[in-house]
């Protein structure tokens, strides 16, 4: 499989890049680990005329605290994520995360802003960011601007970024100390995107539920963040009743397709198992 | 379409070339430099019959652009053995446990483990598994691939190879 012919770009800053893409419109794409466009190449799905590489731009790697939030580059690697030490202790969801999606060696290269930029409904990122509140940093030809994860998925493949857009860093406002947390995911086998997953950051105090976020994977054409049902689950000691109510809102705003991973009625109804089986894990994880 | 100049470090030696933007490393790799053990398996970043190291890190070689890997420092099978020729203790771990029987997985298994092993010198059987598991062999069904690896960890902690019991 030989992708179709392109020029390669290589720029070292963000604003040689923003450039770039700006001059070439619809004709050029931005290239971050390569692990999603690569293969779309190659089966000539994807036939950009120009490809830039954001890998020579090293303000884009590495995460770093501002405030109470932490920042990580766009360019920073599944890999890395897992690796942090800064992340590991004061984000560990993103850890639990990251050593779920595909396979070490695609993690080596896949990187965090090609995960959440890319609007596949398959990646594992993006409901993760909603369920932690994430900000995406985005410079384009009218300077940067700022947009909630929350607010950033359009459709499959269709996001916030506009032509020329290119997603600098996530922000992520660091959880309360002592929070509980999981990342839930059914697979058939390592390598494949999710039949369905659930993302739960929660809070207790004095035995019950004080905070609570729920997203959910590849169970609709964009990530979904399960408000209603973080909603239910507030005040209550997570009781099975409680729970069941939650699962029940949870599942009412999934609407996956029906593929190779199952039924779309059995996907959903994998959302509401993964939710339950993340909630007793955040559960006995919060302190 | 205008080709690029590329110059790497592969087995350690200096490599400049001149490629297609578009020429994936495995093709680079096998083609223009006629090193053929990073092999073609399915071409869809699943098997790892095509990992190669590359600056530290795992890479499945057919997802890779050769203008990616630019300046960088790669490893292959070719360059596995010790430079008196002798095999690396992994090698020797693959062919004293039978991990391999086609042959085919296993350059991509050997430097996959090969870079496991840098990042973690004494794995249990569980993180073996979970380390090569973006590598596929329809042969052995992996006993005796993480026998090797456990064999070739024991060999550089140099302590002695404790086959577990069946």
């Amino acid at each position: 499989m030989i992708p179709g012919s392109f020029e390669y770009h290589r720029p070292s800053s963000v604003q040689e890049a923003v450039g770039l893409l700006a001059k070439l419109g619809d004709d050029g794409r931005a290239l971050a680990g390569g692990h999603s466009i690569i293969p779309m190449m190659k089966l000539r799905l994807a036939t950009p005329a120009h490809l830039v590489d954001l890998a020579g731009i090293a303000e884009l790697r590495g995460a770093r605290t501002d405030g109470s939030d932490i920042v990580i580059g766009a360019m920073t690697t599944q890999h890395e994520l897992a690796a942090s030490e800064l992340l590991g202790s004061k984000i560990p969801l993103l850890r639990e995360a990251a050593l779920q999606i595909a396979d070490p060696q695609v993690r080596y290269m896949g990187t965090l802003g090609g995960n959440v930029a890319n609007g596949d409904p398959g990646n594992d990122m993006p409901a993760v960011m909603m369920c932690l509140g994430a900000i995406f940093h985005i410079v384009g030809k009218g300077g940067q601007r700022r947009v909630a994860a929350r607010d950033f998925y359009q459709g499959a493949y269709f996001t916030a970024l506009e032509a020329g857009d290119v997603l600098t860093a996530v922000r992520i406002p660091v959880p309360p100390a002592g929070h509980g947390y999981a990342y839930e995911k059914l697979k058939r086998k390592i390598g494949d995107y999710a039949t369905a997953a659930a993302a739960v950051v929660l809070t207790v105090s004095g035995g019950r539920v004080a905070t609570c976020s729920i997203g959910l994977t590849n169970v609709a054409e964009t990530p979904l963040w399960a408000e209603e049902a973080a909603k239910i689950l507030v005040g209550s000691a997570l009781d099975a009743a409680t729970v069941k109510r939650a699962v029940a809102a949870a599942e009412a705003i999934t609407s996956p397709a029906s593929d190779a991973r199952g039924p779309a009625h059995y996907r959903t109804k994998m959302a509401g198992v993964m939710l339950t089986r993340a909630l007793d894990r955040a559960k006995a994880r919060a302190r | 379409m205008a080709k690029s100049q590329v110059a790497m470090k592969v087995n350690g030696k200096a490599v400049e070339a001149l490629v297609e933007p578009r020429t994936l490393l495995i093709h680079f790799l096998r083609e223009q430099l006629s090193l053929t053990g990073p092999h073609i398996g399915c071409e869809t970043s699943h098997c790892g019959a095509c990992t190669v190291d590359l600056d530290g890190k795992s890479v499945k070689s057919c997802t890779v652009f050769a203008v990616q890997a630019n300046g960088a420092d790669i490893r292959t099978i070719e360059g596995m053995a010790n430079p008196d020729g002798t095999l690396h203790a992994l090698q020797e771990g693959f062919r004293e446990m039978h991990g391999l029987q086609c042959g085919f997985c296993t350059p991509g298994m050997i430097l996959r483990a090969y870079r496991l092993l840098q990042e973690n010198k004494n794995p249990s059987e569980e993180e073996i598994r979970y380390g090569i598991s973006g590598n596929l062999c329809r042969c052995t069904g992996y006993q005796n691939i993480v026998k090797a690896i456990q064999f070739a960890a024991a060999k550089l902690n140099g302590v002695a190879f404790q086959e577990a019991a069946e």
